[in-house]
């Protein structure tokens, strides 16, 4: 086997992809081969390194030097300083603060990285996702060998039992305990399901696993298989989601090509085999029971529980199902030990948890830190703060069944049951950031305006129930807002959340209530006194030009109807019945002479 | 059809060919070879190449073979400085590959620094020269 002296790694990731990774990549390979670099240096597409703001990202080893933001005109750079006379390109290199370092800055060093511990998302940017000889080198598989051979399948749900993995996916339900009942279900045949139907608005985290690291789920599968008693298992995984469908097909041939699925699984006789199934981008079918309807080839619509999937699940058989998060856990924790997995996180949440960091932060990107970290150090330590100095107003944690999280409270620690206990939600990892710009009434009717279209129209108070809130809300944003409005929603809100059929109704009026407890004064000085605090709804604000004007006719030469008038020189004004509130005058002006009001 | 021992194979075949991006770098022997301009004209890639060769072929999955620019004494070109864990670096210089051989088996594999190939002795030769 061929050793090089370097590695670059460039992230073929979704985010990096979508910034011109690929371009990268070619760009490498061409230039490397023109300064006779391709004997000793090797170039690796990874899966996601996490800061995808910075993107597209490339680490040169063994410096770990961590280039952001690369052209393609920069590899020509990179490859004539760097990779040939050894010089690093400090232009470059990332670097969170504004003066440029003057040391090659390693991941390790970066502040978005010292903070976070990295399990599932241990393999994310260090392995080619595409070759399982790299999953293999980092005691992949290892977890199944050792299970197949010495461990009988009681003892592995035990090792899962105590290491108290929760589910990633959002309900936190313990994943030992899901194991054990399924193994116990009686029938001839049993499936294996990993849920990989991520539909949160801003949420990535299974994404990233499955693009960067496909194969700790499937061993994880396999190893759920040996465990429940199963032969056969589905990936149900978005359409949306190419270059992780593409990875996981490579990953699943190469296993099948190593004897590590399919047939006599490492010469024990075991059998397991796993199918790909693409969503047509429902958010429903995450739920589990309308995901297995989809996979059986019906409409994905939920049906009532009891019966659980571990007795009655997909085509009427007793079926364990985890999301991506959960299985990319399982390998290590088999492999170190559930006394390991417990040294993390909290006492009733081990382990660590990915985020999607999203919205109005300086580090977008993904993170995956301790259960019971304080929100403040995910924020602020790892994501860098609010952009422009803004004041941080709030985070939206669990997408459309979650709730917001106020600024009083950025010292909650994040794990399932405080998260909880503040009337929001754990998720599946999304965590929308908000500053004061942001109106949080238009931020409940943004998530309920989310979860009224992708209602499956099964059951009544999803239904109707939140279409009926969604329309109190739009009155409230645009300024017809009525006296008692507040508690006809939380009137609603709890009779949807009582009588809804699956998850999605039952927490679609989460962020509608979160608002309304943290945030009661702005839905009021919306219905009373027809404004919006954040000046964010258009109906509810007017633009005026203050004393600062000096008359340099700017803003009435970009205005779009015309709406502003005066003299060159002299102080302007706008006719509030004509603007229509485009904001384009206010980035216009040199002054900050124009206000909302 | 893979066996598990098949499997640790894999692993550490690969390992070794990948083991630069891995983080626990506590015992990690260092090799930096200096490939600024001076460097390479004099030498420095074939001098690069046996490092990485010969820690390849006695399968020393410790060390590292990487580089570095000018350090400002372009005439002991080629020149590396070999870093062993808790140790003061040691730079070689005026290397060539057969140099690169003994190095590697004296000071990486048996811990003794080659002293005659150090700068210490070269500029030691040029004080004797000196006093002539």
């Amino acid at each position: 086997m061929k050793i090089y002296r370097s590695h670059v790694l460039i992230c073929g990731g979704t985010g990096c992809t979508s910034s011109g990774s690929v371009k990268l990549l070619d760009r490498f390979a061409q230039q490397l081969k023109e300064h006779k670099l391709d004997d000793e240096i090797s170039v690796v597409k990874t899966g996601c390194f996490g800061l995808c703001e910075a993107g597209p990202v490339v680490i040169v080893y063994p410096e770990g030097t961590f280039y952001s933001r690369v052209t393609p005109e920069d590899v020509d750079e990179i490859v004539a300083e760097h990779l040939l006379k050894g010089r690093i390109v400090r232009r470059l290199v990332y670097h969170e603060h504004s003066e440029v370092p003057n040391h090659s800055q390693s991941l390790n060093d970066i502040d978005f990285y010292k903070h976070q511990t990295r399990v599932a998302l241990r393999n994310c940017g260090v392995i080619d996702p595409e070759k399982i000889d790299e999953y293999i080198a980092f005691d992949g598989y290892k977890a199944l060998a050792t299970a197949l051979t010495e461990m009988t399948p009681q003892q592995v749900i035990d090792v899962i039992k105590e290491s108290g993995l929760r589910g990633r996916g959002g309900g936190g339900f313990p994943t030992g305990l899901k194991w054990q009942l399924c193994a116990k279900s009686v029938s001839d045949k049993k499936y294996v399901i990993c849920n990989a139907d991520e539909g949160d608005p801003g949420a990535f985290m299974d994404r990233s696993i499955l693009e960067g690291d496909p194969h700790s789920t499937l061993e994880a599968m396999v190893l759920c298989g040996y465990a429940i008693g199963s032969d056969e298992g589905y990936i149900y995984v978005r359409a949306e989601y190419p270059i992780a469908v593409k990875r996981l097909q490579i990953a699943i041939d190469q296993a099948k090509a190593y004897g590590l699925l399919g047939e006599n699984i490492l010469n024990t006789g075991f059998k397991f085999d796993i199918h790909i199934r693409l969503g047509a981008g429902a958010f429903v079918c995450g739920e589990e029971t309308a995901l297995m309807s989809s996979i059986e080839g019906r409409r994905g619509e939920p049906t009532p529980k009891p019966p659980f999937p571990a007795e009655c699940g997909l085509f009427g058989k007793p079926t364990n199902i985890n999301n991506v998060e959960t299985f990319a856990n399982i390998p290590q924790i088999l492999l170190n030990g559930a006394e390991w997995f417990r040294t993390m996180g909290s006492q009733r949440s081990p382990g660590t948890k990915v985020f999607a960091l999203g919205g109005k932060i300086n580090n977008t990107g993904l993170v995956e830190v301790p259960m019971g970290t304080p929100l403040r150090t995910v924020i602020y330590d790892i994501g860098g703060g609010i952009p422009k100095g803004k004041k941080f107003k709030a985070v939206q944690t669990g997408g459309p069944s979650g709730g917001c999280i106020p600024s009083s409270l950025i010292d909650v620690p994040i794990e399932y049951d405080s998260l909880v206990e503040i009337g929001s939600m754990m998720g599946s990892g999304g965590m929308i950031v908000m500053d004061e710009d942001n109106c949080m009434v238009d931020i409940a009717r943004f998530f309920l305006d989310f979860t009224v279209d992708e209602s499956c129209g099964k059951c009544t108070p999803c239904r109707i129930g939140t279409r009926r809130m969604l329309e109190i809300l739009d009155r409230i944003v645009s300024g017809k807002g009525e006296e008692g409005d507040i508690e006809k929603l939380e009137t609603l809100a709890h009779a949807i959340k009582d009588t809804a059929l699956c998850g999605l109704g039952q927490t679609a009026p989460n962020p509608v209530l979160s608002t309304i407890r943290y945030f009661r004064d702005e839905y009021e000085a919306h219905i009373k006194d027809k404004r919006c605090p954040a000046h964010h709804c258009k109906d509810l604000l007017h633009l005026e030009i203050t004393d600062k004007c000096r008359g340099c006719t700017a803003c009435a030469r970009v205005c779009p109807v015309g709406a502003i008038s005066g003299e060159p020189r002299g102080k302007h004004h706008i006719d509030i019945d004509k603007c229509i509130k485009c904001d384009s005058c206010i980035s216009k002006c040199h002054f900050d002479a124009i206000i909302k009001v | 059809m893979k066996s598990i021992s098949e499997l640790e194979q894999i692993r550490k075949a690969t390992l070794e060919r990948i083991n630069l991006r891995r983080e626990d770098k506590e015992n990690e022997v260092r090799v930096v070879v200096g490939m600024a301009t001076c460097g390479i004209a004099a030498g420095a890639r074939p001098v690069m190449m046996a490092f990485m060769t010969e820690a390849n072929r006695r399968g020393l999955s410790q060390v590292t073979v990487s580089q570095t620019g000018c350090i400002g004494m372009c005439r002991y070109e080629p020149m590396a400085d070999v870093y062993l864990p808790g140790q003061e670096k040691v730079t070689y210089v005026n290397l060539d590959e057969e140099k690169v051989r003994r190095i590697v088996l004296d000071h990486i594999v048996n811990g003794r620094p080659v002293a005659e190939f150090t700068i210490a002795s070269a500029q030691n030769e040029i004080n004797r020269g000196n006093k002539k």
